[in-house]
């Protein structure tokens, strides 16, 4: 009789698991990459930084080991938002959408998946700056060498809000920015550009958002060597 | 543990209740202000004030010459701006600062967020006798600078500051929609523009763009983009769509009405032409005057305010240099049902005084405030863009006269655009109107766009846009923004209450067998324990 009962019990749990995994079909990033705009799509990825949270919301930068999303406005709780640091896994279930040529995932929701930690480590593309090959990386954290930058504007004139820097390669002009709710006044990155000037040449590192074109929300700059 | 779980209920419900009888943003209390007989200059003050900016440099500076200005005829009183990139966030910070009564002293705001600062009791100043005080009130014997009086501000916009029986704002810049119109495509694709844009109109035309080569490119463009009718404001639109035909969206008392058939029958005619790609939003797509701007958009509806930034020669331009296209722009009126009486709503931002413990703060306050009204500031921001001044007296001044006659003199102050845009306003004001306003009336406003939003979205996610459809959405829209008294809201309970996922199903049936498993286990352990000590007591 046990053994009957317990067989019984395998029998349902494993039927239950079918059952559950049967609704999940994770993409993979080749997948997530060919589905169309406006399609549904599920991930797992790995946070590599958010935006600041709220009213609900977070905007977060993930990847993979193949590619990475930018996950925008993701329902969250602020309870939640505390446990997305950099490497975290989660499941992601939204629609693919293009914004200003920013290919994210909109309406999206998330859950904390079981697994090792990932960071990426920031790409060379100093070299493909300047070609159509860019936006394959997009959204993927890059480090961009020797860049002199033109110019760096506060938004609405003083330091507070977002900076916008300009740099030069050969003959190409690039927007950058440092987006303020994800590297904020308080951080080194923002304070770093208070300290440099048009003419300085420098080695830039952030994700490769777009807006337009590109517009790498810069995570980190250093003087180039 | 059904104990403990009465008990945590019980614990919780008082917890709401001593929330509830606290006020629903745990608001500081405070006694209502009255002007004081006189302002004390031996003392000084320091106030903060809160506006909005997004990039536009020219009115930040503006801003910041205001207050100079003011500092220099009131060296006493230091202001402190802070600049937000939307009112969504001024507004949320608001709320959160009645809270710990750390509100700013003056705000830019409108009269919807308005209405919900006042959960707070008091915490917004009531200006209705200051309004018309002859010494410290509107243009007051004792004003050391020359400010309107309350007769010399539009009385439409001063209007749409009055709620609850009060004056809780003065007005501060005012705009309406307009369509920014791709003229050179309209006739390309063979139409003629009407004196006044009707929906079937654009509707119309904006289907004809849709219209491709077998390589998948736009006849009318030539390229792969084409949105032929863009709207930024969704919330306007359903808004405008409803009062133009008379249709219900809401009471002044705050009973909600959006909820009807005329509403049911608008988004699944929006839905129609979404699904040709005739149609999307500023938050699905981006920018309607990018995509104008690069020959991607013929109707492109957004704020007068944002007129500097429509057409091939604007002085301000968001896309790369080789991706503007050049055509002739039109400014108009929005599209209407009935073009004989053109309906717009009036919008722009108000300004409005928090209260402190300090009478003398506060006069501080109103000091500044009416200084935001006289003629310097309100010429100098309204042609920022295509705002008009709020007060008769910059209006009909010489300068701002001379500066509406100098109409496309050149692409930057007197952007034809830009004028053109005022002026359609300045030709309207008896058209335009503004919703009611009450506690609520901010979500509502939410909702009235998110239901085109969603609906745009859903055809563009291959869902079937239907009545079934609409109700779900009415449904969700309740729930979201808490639109129902209590006993209506149990609408969304109904909505959770539907069919369930199979997969849940499946699960439930799983875990009811093997819980009937467990039990019928237990029964016959117990049945053989019993029959075993039975058959013991008998030995």
């Amino acid at each position: 009789m046990k053994k009957i009962l317990a067989a019984l019990l395998i029998l349902v749990l494993a039927m239950t698991g079918m059952a559950l995994a049967e609704d999940v079909k994770v993409m993979t990033y080749a997948d997530y990459a060919a589905a169309a705009i406006d399609d549904e799509v599920v991930i797992e990825c790995y946070v590599q930084a958010h935006q600041s949270w709220w009213d609900n919301k977070i905007t977060v930068y993930a990847a993979d080991q193949d590619g990475a999303y930018f996950l925008y406005e993701m329902a969250c709780s602020e309870e939640d938002a505390a446990k997305l640091l950099p490497g975290t896994k989660i499941r992601v279930t939204g629609y693919k959408g293009e914004w200003a040529g920013e290919v994210e995932v909109m309406d999206a929701s998330f859950e904390f998946v079981e697994g090792e930690a990932y960071v990426a480590e920031a790409k060379d593309l100093t070299e493909v700056l300047a070609t159509e090959e860019l936006v394959n990386y997009q959204n993927q954290l890059a480090i961009f060498k020797g860049l002199t930058i033109e110019a760096i504007e506060y938004k609405n004139g003083e330091p507070g809000d977002d900076i916008y820097v300009t740099l030069k390669q050969g003959e190409g002009t690039y927007s950058f920015c440092v987006e303020r709710y994800l590297t904020g006044p308080d951080t080194e990155v923002y304070a770093a550009f208070a300290e440099l000037v048009p003419g300085d040449v420098v080695d830039i590192t952030g994700f490769v958002y777009w807006y337009n074109g590109v517009n790498t929300h810069i995570t980190a700059v250093a003087k180039a060597e | 543990m059904m104990k403990h779980g009465r008990m945590a209920a019980l614990i919780s419900l008082l917890c709401i209740c001593c929330l509830l009888l606290s006020g629903c943003h745990g608001a500081n209390e405070q006694s209502a202000f009255h002007l004081p007989g006189h302002f004390d200059e031996s003392r000084t003050y320091e106030i903060t004030f809160w506006t909005k900016n997004d990039t536009n440099m020219t009115q930040v500076e503006i801003y910041n010459n205001t207050i100079a200005e003011f500092e220099k005829i009131y060296p006493n009183i230091k202001v402190n701006m802070r600049l937000y990139t939307d009112y969504g966030r001024i507004y949320s910070d608001v709320l959160t600062n009645i809270s710990t009564g750390t509100t700013p002293n003056v705000c830019i705001t409108y009269p919807d967020h308005i209405a919900t600062y006042l959960t707070g009791q008091n915490s917004v100043v009531a200006l209705d006798e200051m309004l018309t005080d002859e010494k410290w009130g509107l243009g007051g014997s004792q004003i050391k600078f020359d400010a309107p009086t309350r007769d010399e501000i539009v009385p439409q916009f001063l209007s749409e500051c009055e709620f609850n029986g009060h004056t809780y704002a003065l007005p501060y810049m005012r705009s309406t929609e307009a369509c920014y119109v791709n003229k050179t495509f309209v006739e390309k694709l063979g139409f003629t523009l009407p004196e006044t844009l009707t929906w079937d109109f654009v509707w119309e035309v904006a289907d004809a763009a849709t219209a491709k080569d077998e390589n998948g490119n736009y006849l009318v463009n030539g390229q792969k983009t084409m949105i032929p009718f863009l709207y930024k404001s969704t919330d306007n639109m359903m808004i405008q769509m409803l009062r133009q035909k008379e249709a219900g969206y809401s009471t002044a008392a705050g009973d909600i009405l959006i909820f009807n058939d005329t509403t049911r029958g608008l988004l699944k005619n929006i839905a129609e032409h979404v699904k040709l790609g005739a149609f999307s939003t500023f938050k699905i797509s981006s920018y309607p005057a990018n995509f104008l701007n690069a020959g991607q958009c013929i109707f492109a509806v957004d704020s007068t305010a944002g007129a500097t930034w429509m057409g091939s020669d604007a002085p301000l331009i968001d896309i790369p240099e080789d991706q503007l296209v050049e055509f002739e722009t039109v400014v108009m009126e929005i599209p209407q049902f009935d073009p004989e009486n053109p309906r717009m709503i009036s919008q722009g931002p108000s300004v409005c005084i928090f209260n402190k413990e300090d009478p003398q703060e506060v006069m501080a306050s109103w000091l500044f405030t009416q200084f935001l009204l006289t003629n310097r500031v309100q010429i100098d921001y309204s042609c920022t863009e295509g705002y008009v001044p709020v007060t008769l007296k910059a209006q009909q001044s010489a300068e701002y006269q001379d500066y509406l006659a100098r109409e496309g003199e050149d692409n930057q102050h007197y952007y034809d655009i830009k004028l053109k845009a005022a002026k359609l306003l300045l030709n309207h004001v008896d058209d335009t109107f503004v919703t009611p306003v009450f506690n609520g009336s901010a979500s509502l406003r939410d909702a009235a766009g998110q239901m085109i939003e969603e609906v745009t979205k859903g055809i563009r996610r291959k869902k079937t846009v239907d009545d079934a459809f609409v109700d779900d959405l009415y449904k969700k829209m309740t729930s979201l923004y808490r639109l129902t008294p209590a006993e209506e809201g149990s609408q969304a309970v109904q909505q959770l209450s539907g069919p369930l996922p199979q997969t849940a199903v499946l699960l439930i049936v799983c875990l009811a067998a093997a819980w009937t498993g467990i039990v019928a286990y237990g029964i016959i352990r117990w049945l053989k324990d019993r029959k075993i000590a039975n058959s013991k007591k008998n030995d």
